[in-house]
């Protein structure tokens, strides 16, 4: 079982999930998606505890859970910015916008900052190549980017947050 | 008369849901008109975009809508007076970008709500399921299907047919037909925007498929970053299943047949037939050996026939019009129609649905207007991660299968992004081996080293940091790569590499021998400087610049202490006066 410190993750959430899609494991993925969308991320436990449920062994549910790019194995911010790094928006500059933004948040790719308000994640093409550059931030898309008004929406909602 | 907005996902990127609700938020009882939504039309660069209909005629079609204008909209309907609305019109070029198109795969987009079962019937709809039901065998649509001459346009072009039959003589009790809508080339959306915008077409394609083959299930493998499409699909399967037309003894025919979503979870060698059923069964998506091919033996080791979304789009409208309508378009070796996905810097981007055998100066030029600003054009990327870049001289290149892979490019899915001059070949052949690198599966050393070799050897040349011998030994790791890697991802890794040394081997020269990038994007290769002559001392790029590198006195010409520069640019963006100098 796990021996990680911290505390225990809440088990119940995950049982409906468990009780439809556990029959198989075929259906790890569909599994990891939905406890991701309900612990907001994979804890290792969660993902011991899915291994044991499903009858696989922990190291092929880690095995998927890192092979994919969508799973996430820490917690994310109350924002979470998708920067695109598709080819329209590559032509476009996303490069620039990209460092503007690393540099206000003083984070990179794959990080959340220290006051839990962001998360920041390079993404492949969100398909919205004709705004590009493009960021995404919780489902809503902003285009046409410089880094200029990539960082301004940031700070926006950093006002919005009185932080 | 109707209002009905483009709700694509780029549509609603573009601000499409809040014109939506400010043209809600008006009617208010108001019974004159009604408001709808569509999928993607396909010109994104004039999103969002309202068409107004007069019954079933298109009376206006508005563009570049803000919610502003909702207002206006809703009184010129009232009044059925545009003029009230002429500065939102589309102008008559802008109409050629459509009028140009030949719309098959696409001939519903942006025309009906996706989210409608009548709708879709109501243009034929599920017609040619019906006949295909009803009056043929299964031999017989496989028959029609190659006579239309119908390939794979997920990238590679094999003919449909040929995998359909192969798939029908496997015999086995259970068979599935999958449609693999894991469009991963970043710079490709027709097969989102399709799911969007015309789900139903996507599900009768693949009923007709699942009969010719045998097939009693059908599983749709969509990119998770694809939710809107997801939420279409969805709903079309429910409406097709509480009309019979999925599920058992489908129409009174006595063919069953189910059908379920599976949600990728974000890899690019997904796009693998053998990775994509390796990721249907619950594992990291790595490539199987072939044969058996899937057709033998695919998910859960059944026979199994895996077609792009795009190519099952096209199925009913060939078996509604006859195979040899759809050959009667296109070359030689290339049948029907393709969809592209124009963008970059491009005037007009969008979806661009053309017959085979149209030129890429027809695509760029014809319909797409040509470059941003009327800059000269300098390449295209074709085939994304597994494609290459063609240059100008090559824009009369015929799009068909073959003459595009002369070039050292593919068809592939259909991404077409348009550069001019500021882009570095260099750093786009870097940009997408970081991306091939990142996403090699690992399962073959060539692919999983060799990509993160030409990588290091890339992003030295871009820092200038290139050596003599660094062209032969990428050329030559690319045909390792090309040998020595068992899928389509790896062997074609090094495409965007090959095609840019092919086109464009002065700019690796430029990088490695004088340290210059000709396209002044390589940052760590540029340097910045004053012209004394047209510094007017402002002062106003001294105070822009964030690291202090420039100084000089007001009204005196100022100078950049190269060794603090940072590169950034801000200089030459606040300079009213063309007075900083980029080498």
């Amino acid at each position: 079982m796990c021996n990680c410190s911290g505390p225990q993750s809440d088990f119940t959430l995950i049982a409906d999930v468990l009780a439809k899609y556990g029959d198989s494991s075929s259906n790890l993925i569909t599994i990891l998606q939905k406890a991701q969308d309900i612990y907001g991320y994979l804890p290792k436990d969660v993902m011991y505890h899915i291994a044991e449920k499903v009858g696989v062994t922990p190291a092929d549910v880690m095995g998927v859970a890192t092979f994919y790019s969508q799973f996430r194995l820490a917690p994310i911010g109350k924002y979470l910015i998708m920067s695109c790094q598709g080819t329209a928006c590559h032509v476009n500059g996303s490069e620039r916008v990209s460092a503007a933004i690393a540099e206000y948040l003083g984070i990179q790719s794959g990080e959340t900052t220290a006051d839990g308000l962001f998360t920041l994640e390079n993404v492949a093409c969100l398909g919205c190549c004709s705004l590009a550059p493009v960021i995404m931030i919780n489902g809503e898309a902003y285009g046409n980017l410089t880094p200029d008004s990539a960082v301004a929406v940031l700070k926006e909602i950093r006002e919005k947050e009185g932080k | 008369m109707r209002i009905i907005i483009g709700e694509g996902s780029c549509g609603v990127a573009a601000g499409a849901a809040k014109v939506h609700n400010a043209i809600a938020a008006l009617m208010d009882g108001n019974e004159s008109f009604t408001l709808g939504s569509t999928g993607c039309i396909g010109m994104c660069y004039l999103e969002p975009i309202v068409d107004i209909y007069d019954g079933k005629e298109l009376a206006c079609r508005l563009v570049r809508v803000s919610e502003k204008d909702a207002e206006a909209i809703v009184k010129a309907v009232e009044a059925n007076d545009f003029s009230l609305v002429e500065h939102i019109i589309i102008s008559a070029e802008d109409e050629e970008f459509l009028s140009r198109q030949t719309r098959i795969a696409l001939r519903h987009c942006g025309l009906i709500d996706p989210e409608s079962l009548e709708d879709y019937r109501s243009t034929d709809g599920y017609q040619a399921l019906e006949k295909v039901l009803k009056t043929m065998t299964p031999e017989q649509v496989i028959e029609e299907i190659k006579v239309s001459g119908l390939a794979g346009r997920g990238g590679a072009g094999f003919p449909t047919w040929f995998k359909w039959n192969a798939a029908r003589q496997s015999v086995s009790e259970q068979k599935y037909l999958i449609c693999n809508a894991d469009e991963g080339d970043p710079g490709a959306f027709m097969d989102r925007a399709l799911i969007e915008s015309d789900p139903h077409s996507l599900i009768e394609g693949m009923l007709i498929g699942a009969y010719a083959i045998g097939a009693s299930e059908m599983i749709v493998y969509v990119r998770a970053e694809y939710p809107l499409a997801i939420i279409h699909l969805e709903k079309a399967i429910e409406q097709a299943k509480e009309a019979n037309l999925l599920g058992e003894n489908i129409l009174g025919t006595g063919f069953s047949c189910e059908m379920r979503i599976k949600a990728g979870a974000g890899a690019f060698v997904c796009g693998e037939e053998t990775a994509l059923i390796e990721s249907l069964e619950g594992k990291r998506g790595m490539p199987r050996l072939k044969p058996p091919f899937p057709a033998q033996k695919g998910y859960m080791d059944e026979p199994s026939n895996i077609n792009n979304v795009e190519t099952f789009a096209n199925v009913a409208w060939i078996m509604n019009n006859g195979g040899e309508a759809f050959a009667a378009m296109g070359t030689e070796n290339s049948k029907g129609t393709k969809v592209f996905a124009l963008t970059g810097k491009i005037k007009k981007g969008g979806l661009v649905e053309i017959p085979m055998g149209k030129t890429l100066r027809d695509v760029i030029y014809g319909i797409g207007g040509g470059i941003k600003e009327d800059k000269p054009f300098k390449a295209v990327q074709m085939g994304g991660p597994s494609g290459g870049c063609i240059p100008a001289d090559l824009l009369d290149t015929v799009i068909d299968y073959k003459a595009l892979a002369a070039t050292g490019a593919i068809m592939g899915s259909g991404g077409m992004v348009v550069m001019d001059e500021s882009t570095c070949m260099v750093g786009m052949a870097k940009f997408f081996l970081d991306f091939t690198a990142l996403e090699s599966c690992g399962k073959c050393v060539h692919c999983r080293i060799g990509t993160a070799r030409m990588q290091e050897i890339l992003t030295r040349i871009v820092k200038g940091e290139g050596k003599e011998g660094d062209i032969e030994l990428l050329e030559e790791l690319c045909e390792a790569i090309k040998d020595g890697a068992l899928c389509g991802l790896g062997q074609t890794a090094p495409n965007p590499v090959l095609t840019t040394i092919r086109y464009f081997r002065d700019e690796y020269e430029a990088h490695i021998n004088e340290k210059k990038c000709p396209a002044k994007e390589c940052v760590e290769l540029l340097t910045y400087s004053i012209d004394a002559d047209k510094c007017k001392g402002c002062t106003l790029c001294a105070k822009k610049c964030p690291s202090k590198a420039i100084s000089g006195e007001v009204k005196k010409a100022h100078i950049i202490d190269s060794d603090i520069c940072i590169r950034c640019g801000q200089c030459v963006n606040s300079c009213r006066f063309g007075a900083i100098i980029v080498e």
